[in-house]
């Protein structure tokens, strides 16, 4: 796999013109090269916010585009050989070298097919630093970030549609946590979900992980750290039955628990609930 | 009665948050919290100390119970931690590094 990566690399680089986009999420910077303009464009159309193009690239992929073959996505199989990531789904092929920080997609002019690359790739990225993406809205206010959990129809979007004037979306569907040596950061992400509003990019510290509950009226509710780790860990994207990853998942999430307050919030679909969100 | 010998699989991971024992699974990424009592016997299944022992010596010595009851519930309880793939049982001791849970072995 390492080998066939590293030939793919090099033929490529010989013979294709350098054209692609930057696109920085998080603070991690992705080289997305491909020789199709149309696919250039459409990249940085899609990720429009987030295409930085003098940054210095953090991990580069080279895109390979093919007709498209009428592939149903499927499931998402990761696996990993030494330290090249295989990525696998009906609608595209992957493979990602977490040392050399190159890699490849084959896949077909679908954006939504490059979207799941891009989160893979940073799930990956993440998890290697005590970080994570989460099935979470996220919003700053007054400076800091609340991210706010749930499974489907738990609220998400409608806490995102309900974001008052002061405060500023940072994604209605995927939240991108960062951890620093301050603590931890939510990040802006393009990835959207039902709303269909890509969020602005920018960070804050996090303030508070909120796990969204509807009820009849408005309140927050304490969690336990064991309840708010299995919330949590139900919450988190991870894509790979990998022992280390799954290790460094576990303790991302109960360090993250032990460090950033997390609580229930019951709320009543209105702009109410924000009234509790400071 | 024949002894039971347990290890913990090295196909977990285990942490203790807000004083509760948290084991996470590698091989399917299901996550337990154990009980104070079933944390005691977690920590003790070194695969050489017999289940009795841990049971006696761990278990009895610091919680009200029987040796008979706490023995038997011990039992129900590493037949179920095994069950899952985070402990695993044997009649013999059980030699340090083969605690795997089969399914965790590398591809």
């Amino acid at each position: 796999m390492a080998t066939s990566i590293g030939s793919l690399r090099l033929t490529d680089e010989a013979r294709l013109p350098q054209s692609g986009a930057t696109i920085e999420i998080g603070g991690i910077p992705i080289f997305l090269r491909t020789d199709d303009e149309d696919f250039r464009r459409l990249i940085e159309d899609r990720y429009a916010g987030f295409v930085n193009a003098s940054a210095e690239p953090a991990c580069r992929l080279q895109i390979h585009l093919h007709p498209p073959v009428g592939n149903m996505p499927g499931d998402v199989r990761v696996s990993r050989s030494g330290s090249v990531w295989g990525i696998e789904r009906g609608d595209f092929t992957a493979e990602f070298d977490a040392q050399s920080r190159r890699g490849w997609v084959r896949q077909s002019a679908n954006p939504y097919s490059l979207d799941a690359v891009m989160r893979i790739m940073h799930s990956l990225v993440l998890a290697e630093e005590g970080g994570f993406l989460l099935h979470a809205a996220s919003a700053v206010r007054n400076g800091r970030a609340f991210v706010f959990a749930g499974v489907s129809g738990a609220g998400k979007t409608t806490m995102s549609r309900l974001v008052p004037p002061d405060a500023t979306l940072l994604t209605d569907e995927i939240s991108y946590i960062r951890r620093s040596r301050n603590g931890y950061y939510a990040h802006g992400t393009p990835f959207t979900g039902e709303l269909n509003r890509a969020g602005a990019n920018v960070k804050a510290p996090l303030a508070t992980l909120y796990f969204l509950e509807k009820g009849p009226d408005n309140r927050i509710v304490a969690a336990s750290q064991s309840d708010a780790a299995h919330a949590l860990i139900r919450n988190i994207l991870f894509f790979a039955h990998d022992q280390d990853l799954v290790r460094r998942v576990f303790e991302g999430a109960l360090e993250f628990v032990s460090r950033v307050p997390v609580a229930r919030l019951v709320f009543t679909p209105d702009e109410r609930a924000w009234e509790l969100i400071r | 009665m024949s002894d039971k010998y347990i290890a913990r699989s090295k196909a977990v991971a285990a942490r203790v948050l807000g004083g509760e024992m948290m084991i996470m699974s590698a091989v399917d990424s299901r996550l337990f919290s154990l009980s104070d009592v079933a944390t005691v016997i977690w920590e003790a299944a070194d695969g050489r100390t017999p289940l009795s022992e841990i049971v006696t010596k761990r278990v009895c010595a610091h919680f009200d119970v029987s040796a008979d009851v706490a023995y038997r519930d011990a039992e129900q309880l590493v037949e179920d931690l095994a069950s899952r793939g985070i402990l695993s049982i044997s009649a013999q001791p059980i030699p340090e590094g083969v605690a795997e849970h089969p399914a965790a072995e590398a591809p």
